[in-house]
């Protein structure tokens, strides 16, 4: 049977254009999808300080469209489309099929990069409110909030860096994280306690946003002495970690408890042909150069899964 | 470009959306935002698949302060479906292609 591709490659990060690079060098007729333009979740970073070879820093914008030009150059094919399903393949298939909001494609391997969005609070009203108050990317959002209050939600590198970036705007960020120390790295720990503009409230989690029309504050809660409070604030930026984008392959490939897919240090998933690569994987670590590498790795073992086929 | 996305600002809102006889989406957006910019390509194809359907348009945050404070935008993008001078649908975030195709076919 004539498949349409060799390899489709499903997201457009870092991981995916570095599989893509490296199957376009091995001359394989790969194809990307992407639902939206490639650069995933980098885009909301404004700059990147820990990706080598940029000393300095770079900006998130810059890094992937250097990447996908980069993936171009050797052949790369990036189409515009959004995956709901997939039809792996088995021992009578050696192909899989993916189907698409308008169609569907064959190929040999796929290798999916979906990556991961912003983790909710789960709050009733959170997702009523975004776009009034609540955000979840200081980097877009925060000029909208020159000289006002905002609360930042999380312990993590991200909710540091972005509560470090909402202050060239607003006039405090208060950084409200449950645990009495921050999990980030030390040099953004570091600039967090320096910062005047950032309080941070300890051992204290979010149990409602206030407002109707636009965000007016927090209910708080503290886990320690259960001592409830309203603290309130202009803006809510829960920065909480990520949730993978798996949806559309739960039952197809295995998946860790928190969605996560699972895969061998070969980046191959539960079903033969099928590779997963960067954020979406159970992983330890989330970064740009270990998307990268998980890529790498990818498209070298879907072109030896393939050498096998013949 | 496209000929069929257009660019509107403070001055020719009112005349271009509000006045407008099609139904039109503006999509707010901003140089900075790395969302605007993954969401831009699907504008832009909308744009031609819905040409003289419902006029789609960009609208610049920081050129067109105005505009974007009367609307109370405070996350972008933002994309507003407008009929008849009212605002039918409201988007946050780059959403897929698909979810706003769904609010296109709500509004015309």
């Amino acid at each position: 049977m004539t498949v349409d591709r060799d390899i489709i490659i499903i997201g457009g990060g870092p991981a995916g254009l570095t599989a893509g690079l490296y199957a376009g060098r091995s001359m394989l007729n790969v194809l990307m999808l992407e639902k939206l333009s490639p650069g995933g979740q980098v885009l909301t970073t404004h700059w990147v300080e820990n990706y080598p070879g940029f000393p300095g820093g770079v900006s998130g914008f810059d890094l992937m469209d250097k990447m996908k030009d980069q993936a171009l150059e050797f052949g790369l094919t990036i189409q515009s489309g959004e995956v709901v399903s997939i039809q792996p393949g088995g021992p009578e298939q050696d192909y899989h099929r993916v189907v698409l909001t308008d169609g569907e494609l064959t190929c040999r391997c796929l290798i999916i990069t979906t990556g991961a969005q912003p983790r909710k609070l789960g709050l009733p009203n959170e997702s009523a409110m975004v776009g009034k108050g609540v955000s979840y990317c200081g980097t877009c959002d925060g000029p909208f909030y020159r000289g006002m209050t905002v609360a930042a939600i999380g312990g993590g590198d991200t909710a540091l860096e972005e509560s470090l970036f909402l202050t060239k705007f607003v006039s405090k960020v208060f950084l409200i994280h449950r645990r009495d120390e921050f999990r980030g790295t030390k040099v953004l720990r570091d600039r967090v306690f320096r910062n005047d503009k950032i309080e941070v409230i300890w051992d204290t989690v979010v149990t409602a946003i206030t407002g109707d029309d636009k965000v007016t504050g927090v209910a708080l809660k503290n886990v320690k002495t259960n001592e409830a409070s309203t603290l309130p604030v202009d803006g809510v930026f829960p920065l909480i970690g990520v949730q993978p984008i798996s949806d559309f392959v739960k039952g197809v490939v295995k998946l860790d408890d928190g969605g996560f897919i699972t895969t061998n240090e070969s980046m191959e998933t539960s079903v033969k042909g099928i590779f997963a690569a960067g954020d979406v994987r159970s992983k330890i670590l989330r970064q740009i150069s270990t998307a990268v590498g998980d890529g790498a790795i990818a498209a070298f073992m879907a072109e030896k899964y393939m050498e096998q086929l013949h | 470009m496209s000929d069929a996305l257009l660019h509107v600002n403070d001055e020719n809102f009112d005349a271009e959306i509000l006045k407008s006889n099609l139904p039109s989406l503006v999509d707010f957006w901003a140089a900075w935002c790395g969302p605007c910019r993954a969401i831009a390509p699907v504008v832009e194809e909308l744009a031609k698949e819905y040409a003289n359907k419902i006029k789609i348009a960009k609208l610049n945050v920081d050129e067109n302060p105005k505009t974007a404070g009367q609307y109370g935008i405070r996350a972008i993008p933002t994309l507003i479906l407008y009929k008849g001078g009212q605002i039918a649908e409201q988007i946050t975030g780059a959403v897929s292609k698909t979810q706003i195709e769904n609010a296109i076919k709500k509004v015309i």
